[in-house]
């Protein structure tokens, strides 16, 4: 039997490296609402993406339903917008298919966390390389705004007219108890730091897991202001950045302490506190447990974490997949089809 | 072995072993059959187990059996009623005893029929003592007490050693009907390699019981079964899972691929995970998914890049995989939808087959969502489906339904090993040309639109589950494109009617009675039919393995018989089909009892539409018993 591999495996020096932003951008009209956090995200994606070294032919995009998920008709790359929820399972075939693609799975907080939770959970504790791109607005914007999985408690919206009485979901605690190797937060008006997080998530071998706070302009405006409005950014919301101290505030003069098994925000040079007392952050501890208190932040006892939570290495789903292959095929030699049909006990009738 | 007791030759048997679920009837069943096929029979098997794994022990519920028929002539059935019951304990007798031909041979275990095991079983009175049995003929075996004996000197414990009881069972089955010991002995020596003890107490007992038969003075004859004379060629023994299996191996190998499959353990169908779990060294890629839905996703997923994927499942899944076959159907990627059907609604009867999904797999999906449903006839022909489900789906860029059962699934038959040299391979061609490439646009010939895989330069596109444009393949709410589409899709797979043989004819081809079936009844309709002929009646069959679309020459076939009698094992889905498609006034005869159709209950069922010839009936009853009595007297 002739060519085994898929066409383009081979191909992947011949593509034309010097891409741009262009060539990210489809034919396609965008029809998301105006001013929509949505277009930030994708100008930034298609602004990254050049830089990724990735040829454009071997980037695919997978989506679920909702808004967010009209994504990859907009980026210039192999796309598939599926079903609700479905879309880290369908990834995970093309990328155990395919390995030599980068797979990036957009979903939201109602896709990804409601009907598909079960899916991206999966596949984050497999470690199947894909980038995970969570836009989280917390409300049902395509089906105009019942509360979600990430709405807060007391929500008033079409469906829960007298409050919401769930209690929300941290997509970050999620993502870590189902043990992603890899799990960041951005903020949809921070393109700076957009750019930062998902191209180290898109360099990262294995899951990636990336919660983005987007605002929806229509159904949940505002849903962020308390964390990253300009006038309380400084107090709500904390960078974490590898090997510093976690400090924020004016002039960095708070910061987070660990105090016994739970963190606390300290001010440096009250009650004798000095920026060794401060927690210095560590995206790559083994355990997952510093990972998970910093999910927990949260306004307005914490400020908000933004940036690489956690990063470690593992290997991936797809790797190990075809590891068993090649060792099988090592010891027993390539399966011969017509010898396993013959198996077992045969007779001759004459 | 000395062979002195009397031996008479039959042209067929039926066995049932029956015990509790930790008996072992299983295996005990499978080698029986494995000898027998190796002994050049034509073999067809049964097996009827319990949905838990060990039901109280003695319970009625916990009872498990395996029916073989095993034959110097072609058999297309595991027989209607055993000629030889093997009970291990009571609840094993009771549960099966009502099946077992009238003077037939009862084997019982005598050890188990304690006062304790008679109340579990729900026996007022001993039915070894208050003659209840005087219709059979029945033998009293100490097999508990004696697989004891057998293995005392092996050093392990009681406990250990009477497990082995079923193997003493099998050596005295195996001198009663003239088979050889060594295919077991060679596969308890594989077996139990690393626990030689075990493997030797097995061993002690098969041989233990075979000896019993030889030098017991009970046993006055045993009896012979020459070998079939089946097509010349090398043959194995085959269920119609591992059928499923190889078919779905060979299909990927014919198209130049590695296979993909997606699946959630179920019953009856995870027995196809495991055997293609266990074949890496092909290059296959199994995906235990979490679940039922992800499965499908994970095999939507592959095919979009340009992989060999099929899911596999049972009634229960498919349900959960609907949503995601309408995406295959709406992106028209090229995935198999494996469906090993089992007792229906809801989780049914897990162990137990039925045909109950045809209806759903045909219309189980929202909007128009024409979907090639396909079923194999026979546990053999699970092969030629698996393989047929491929070459559909990727030759018209379609996701292909096969709906296999459960009596197909662990049903067993000898299967004439293909040459692999004379399979026709399967063509696969990834679009490669940038210039004139439109996700939507068609080949003239099948409809199918290209298969345009990631990777490939230039031909970056997008595909979802809204509607296409017509070729070009962006979204479109355009109302008569969307009528287009609809058609499209519709004929796409409406044009394979082109592509598949028309529907054959058992029997004459034009008469007063077509007997018409679909995948697992061919057997008891094809024995049906050949009865009813011989009885001097005008009845032929005609058998579907292709459900959507049917073969083309379908309703001129219909429409040459007088009456058409649709056998299946749902409330004539089939025949809703039929009537519905080709106005031909079908009539029904069903089954949902989780078991297969005995060929008496078509025969029966067939006679009652010929009321001027009741005499038939009779003459039917009286054929089945001659067939039977050379073993009864």
């Amino acid at each position: 039997m002739e060519n085994r591999t898929n066409p383009g495996s081979e191909q992947l020096v011949s593509s034309p490296m010097a891409l741009t932003r262009k060539d990210f951008v489809s034919d396609q009209e965008v029809r998301w609402c105006p001013g929509c956090g949505d277009y930030s995200i994708l100008a930034v994606a298609q602004k990254t993406l050049p830089s990724l070294g990735v040829p454009k032919e071997k980037s695919v995009f997978i989506s679920g339903i909702g808004c967010s998920s009209r994504f990859p008709y907009y980026v210039n790359t192999y796309g598939f917008h599926t079903i609700h929820g479905r879309a880290p399972a369908i990834a995970t075939g093309v990328k155990a298919q395919n390995p030599d693609l980068q797979v990036w799975v957009i979903t939201g907080d109602g896709d990804g966390l409601s009907i598909g939770g079960n899916h991206l959970i999966h596949a984050l504790r497999r470690n199947v390389d894909l980038k995970i791109i969570l836009f989280n607005n917390r409300i049902y914007g395509l089906t105009k705004g019942q509360y979600s999985p990430t709405s807060e408690r007391g929500k008033i919206t079409k469906s829960t007219p007298a409050g919401s009485i769930d209690y929300p979901i941290s997509p970050i605690s999620l993502a870590i108890g189902a043990e992603a190797t890899f799990v960041a937060r951005a903020i949809d008006t921070n393109p700076a730091m957009m750019t930062e997080v998902l191209t180290v998530a898109a360099k990262h071998k294995g899951s990636a897991f990336v919660e983005i706070y987007q605002n929806c302009i229509i159904f949940n405006d505002d849903a962020f202001k308390d964390v990253y409005d300009k006038s309380v950014r400084i107090e709500h919301s904390v960078m974490l950045k590898n090997g510093q101290p976690i400090r924020f505030g004016m002039d960095g003069k708070k910061g987070i302490r660990m105090n016994g098994i739970q963190l606390e925000v300290v001010e440096i040079g009250k009650d004798g506190i000095t920026e060794n007392d401060l927690i210095v952050h560590n995206d790559s501890l083994p355990d997952s447990a510093y990972a998970y208190l910093l999910s927990r932040m949260n306004v307005p006892e914490f400020p908000v974490p933004f940036g690489v939570f956690r990063r470690i290495e593992r290997p991936t789903y797809e790797e190990m997949m075809e590891t068993q292959l090649r060792d099988s095929i090592s010891k027993k030699g390539e399966g011969e089809l017509q010898k396993l049909l013959n198996e077992g006990d045969t007779w001759m009738v004459e | 072995m000395m062979d002195i007791k009397k031996r008479q030759n039959l042209q067929d048997v039926v066995i049932r072993f029956a015990g509790d679920s930790g008996d072992g009837m299983q295996l005990t069943g499978t080698q029986f059959t494995k000898t027998s096929a190796v002994l050049g029979n034509d073999i067809s098997t049964l097996p009827d187990y319990p949905a838990e794994i060990r039901a109280p022990a003695g319970s009625l519920a916990g009872v498990s059996g395996y029916q073989i028929h095993f034959s110097s002539h072609e058999i297309y059935t595991p027989g209607d009623a055993p000629n030889v019951l093997v009970a291990m304990n009571p609840a094993a007798l009771k549960t099966n005893l009502g099946d077992i031909d009238k003077g037939g041979i009862v084997v019982v275990n005598s050890d188990a029929f304690t006062d304790e095991n008679l109340k579990l079983a729900g026996y007022p009175s001993h039915p070894l003592k208050d003659g209840s049995l005087s219709s059979y003929r029945v033998y009293e075996v100490p097999i508990t007490m004696m697989t004891n004996k057998a293995g005392e000197d092996t050093g392990l414990s009681k406990k250990e050693i009477e497990r082995c009881k079923n193997f003493f069972a099998l050596g005295l089955v195996y001198w009663m009907f003239d088979r050889p010991i060594d295919v077991t002995i060679k596969w308890i020596e594989e077996k139990f390699a690393k626990r030689p003890q075990m493997g030797e107490a097995n061993k002690k007992a098969l041989l233990a019981g075979y000896h019993y038969g030889e030098t017991a003075e009970i046993f006055d004859v045993h009896y012979h079964v020459d070998r079939a004379r089946l097509s010349p060629g090398k043959y194995r023994h085959i269920t119609g899972n591992e059928a499923t299996a190889l078919g779905l191996v060979t299909a990927a190998e014919l198209a130049g691929k590695h296979l993909f499959y997606a699946s959630y353990p179920i019953t009856p169908a995870s027995d196809i995970l495991h055997e293609l779990a266990k074949l890496k060294s092909f290059g296959i890629k199994c995906f235990q998914a979490e679940d039922e839905i992800a499965a499908m996703g994970a095999a939507i997923g592959a095919a979009f890049a340009g992989g060999l994927a099929v899911t596999g499942t049972s009634g229960p899944g498919l349900c959960l995989k609907s949503e995601a076959i309408n995406l295959a159907v709406m992106t028209e990627l090229p995935v198999v939808i494996l469906d090993v059907q089992r007792g229906g609604p809801s989780t049914g009867l897990p162990t137990k087959t039925e045909q109950g999904d045809l209806l759903q797999a045909l219309f189980g999906r929202n909007g128009e969502s024409p979907v090639p449903v396909i079923a194999p006839a026979t546990p053999g022909d699970c092969f030629n489906m698996a393989y047929e489900a491929f070459r559909l789906a990727v030759k018209y860029m379609t996701p292909v339904i096969l709906l296999s059962d459960g009596y197909l699934a662990n049903g067993a038959e000898p299967w004439l090993i293909p040459d692999l040299s004379k399979l026709k391979a399967i063509q696969v061609n990834y679009w490669t040309q940038k210039e004139g490439f439109f996700p939507y646009l068609r080949d003239k010939g099948t409809l199918a639109r290209p298969w345009a895989i990631p990777g490939t330069p230039g031909l970056e596109h997008r595909i979802g589950g809204l509607e296409k444009a017509e070729v070009k393949g962006n979204v479109s709410y355009d109302p008569l494109n969307h009528e287009r589409m609809v058609h499209l899709r519709a004929e796409k797979v409406a044009r394979i009617a082109e592509d598949i043989p028309d529907l054959t004819v058992h029997g004459h081809s034009s008469g007063e009675l077509l007997i018409v079936g679909w995948g697992e009844t061919f057997g008891a309709i094809t024995v049906a039919v050949d009865q009813l002929r011989a009885m001097g009646y005008s009845v032929s069959s005609a058998h579907f393995r292709y459900l959507n679309p049917f073969p083309k020459n379908t309703g001129d076939v219909l429409k040459r018989f007088d009456k058409v009698l649709v056998a299946e094992l749902n409330l004539g889905q089939l025949a809703l089909l039929l009537r519905g498609r080709y106005l031909v006034d079908c009539q029904s005869l069903t089954k949902v009892q989780g078991k297969p159709f005995a060929i008496q209950e078509i025969v029966n069922g067939a006679l009652k539409l010929f009321p001027q010839k009741m005499k038939g009936a009779e003459e039917g009853k009286i054929w089945r018993i001659e067939q039977t009595q050379v073993l009864n007297n």
